[in-house]
């Protein structure tokens, strides 16, 4: 199966354009955040704050990566688990993330609020650190450096290789997917 | 009586540390590959492809296979007969900083409230057996927590009996779908009490892959098991699949008359194990 190249920063146009299962290939900029930096981006946002980054049309990936050796631009960086970041991306969703990489499955308030901000959730492979790696091009730390490896960093990547999980239009290739292959009575 | 300086051990967990994140073992390689000849959904067999050049990248380029290298754990056998010139919780985690810092590796240990990072991977998890002989055996897993965290630990009536084992078993990994990053090795621990069963399971995954339980009974029940995991479809990443686990590892021992405990701890592909005796 061929793979959908997307350039990130997202259009609606490009989410309209994307559905669950397909493969795609993401060239551009796309920014770091896990755990304790949406705790951050979030009280930010209660205190009316601005964001370290503008996230309109932003993709966020889910990853804290290993430290880059000496001459490499990052260390072995692949997908951590999405779920951990449910109770924060609604909030992020409604103003303006439009594109968001993790892996595995989402509560059921994230998938509504893709659908209702015209946003996709994808997922790339866990465990393939090395291998994504190799897509990702620069690395800068915009924020919170404090935080090691859970710091915000602006990744320009190439390539970067994901599977859109839940598409705009509400489909869940996790649901589908698990559907088309259960042999269970 | 036989004398083992500390400065070797942590010299041997260093290595232990730094070759287990960067290479992985013959029994899990085979095991992918395996499973890649047997996926039939495309985009499982595409996960999978993935997998193998990722852990053939890995090696050839010393980096860490996943990101994510763990809380470190070891399973220590110490001989009576060894005398040290030091501790030996001491000297592991000694070898843990070393082996993180100078491995350039993910420092993903913290303080479970402030959530502070202690910035070098300690305290290990460290569980100590005395054996007989004068050597001293280091089983290594360095275990990252997306399969960590689907782990589930249930104190059964011992009316459920073995039907109620497969539930639990069979409800933990349904409810982990894509979670844990399959497809997964399985470690069940059966009986003891509340602790002892989850160490039981956590030790059933230090077991090569490719080795059998000596116990023909738990070998059957292992093979039953994985079958029933596999007919879920979860697949490899969660994205529908033939296969959800490459192996179920069960591990019993006695129990109170009015306890069943059984406790599932799940481990991703990147099954990463080492061991080494000094």
């Amino acid at each position: 199966m061929s793979a959908i190249r997307l350039t990130a920063p997202l259009t609606d146009k490009d989410i309209e354009g994307l559905r669950a299962g397909d493969r795609v290939l993401i060239t551009g900029v796309i920014y770091t955040a896990r755990d304790s930096a949406h705790k951050r981006l979030i009280e930010l946002l209660d205190k009316g704050e601005d964001l370290p980054f503008d996230i309109k049309g932003q993709i966020i990936y889910y990853v804290g990566p290993t430290p880059a050796k000496p001459g490499e631009v990052i260390g072995s960086a692949g997908p951590t688990t999405s779920g951990r970041m449910d109770a924060y991306t609604p909030r992020l969703l409604d103003i303006g993330l439009k594109g968001i990489v993790g892996k595995g499955q989402r509560s059921p308030e994230v998938i509504d609020s893709l659908q209702n901000n015209k946003a996709v959730y994808m997922a790339a492979v866990g465990g393939a650190a090395a291998l994504i790696k190799r897509s990702i091009k620069k690395a800068e730390i915009i924020a919170y450096e404090d935080l090691g490896p859970e710091a915000i960093r602006r990744l320009e990547v190439e390539d970067f290789p994901a599977i859109v999980v839940n598409d705009s239009v509400g489909a869940d290739l996790f649901r589908e997917g698990v559907e088309k292959y259960r042999r269970v009575k | 009586m036989r004398n083992i300086s500390v400065d070797t051990i942590i010299k041997e967990v260093r290595t232990l540390c730094m070759t287990a994140a960067t290479t992985l073992g013959a029994d899990v390689k085979d095991a992918l590959k395996d499973a890649l000849k047997k996926e039939e959904s495309p985009l499982g067999k595409d996960v999978l492809a993935q997998l193998i050049e990722n852990y053939e990248i890995a090696e050839a380029e010393d980096a860490p296979m996943c990101q994510d290298t763990g809380i470190s754990i070891f399973f220590v056998d110490i001989g009576r007969e060894v005398i040290l010139d030091g501790l030996l919780s001491d000297a592991i985690n000694e070898g843990v900083r070393q082996g993180y810092e100078d491995g350039f590796l993910r420092k993903s240990v913290c303080h479970p409230l402030t959530r502070k990072n202690t910035g070098d991977n300690t305290p290990a998890i460290i569980h100590i057996n005395i054996v007989e002989g004068d050597k001293l055996k280091i089983r290594f897993a360095p275990k990252g927590a997306g399969s960590e965290n689907m782990s589930a630990l249930r104190m059964l009536k011992p009316a459920e009996g073995l039907e109620g084992i497969k539930s639990v078993v069979i409800d933990a990994v349904s409810a982990g779908g894509g979670n844990p990053c399959p497809p997964i090795v399985v470690g069940v621990g059966i009986g003891g009490n509340f602790e002892r069963s989850a160490i039981l399971a956590k030790e059933s995954l230090l077991r090569p892959l490719n080795e059998k339980n000596p116990d023909e009974e738990l070998a059957k029940l292992e093979e039953e098991l994985c079958d029933e995991l596999n007919a879920l479809g979860i697949g490899p990443m969660g994205f529908g699949g033939m296969i959800t686990a490459l192996a179920v590892h069960v591990n019993i021992t006695h129990c109170h008359i009015a306890s069943l405990p059984v406790a599932v701890n799940i481990q991703c592909h990147a099954d990463r194990h080492k061991e080494v005796e000094i």
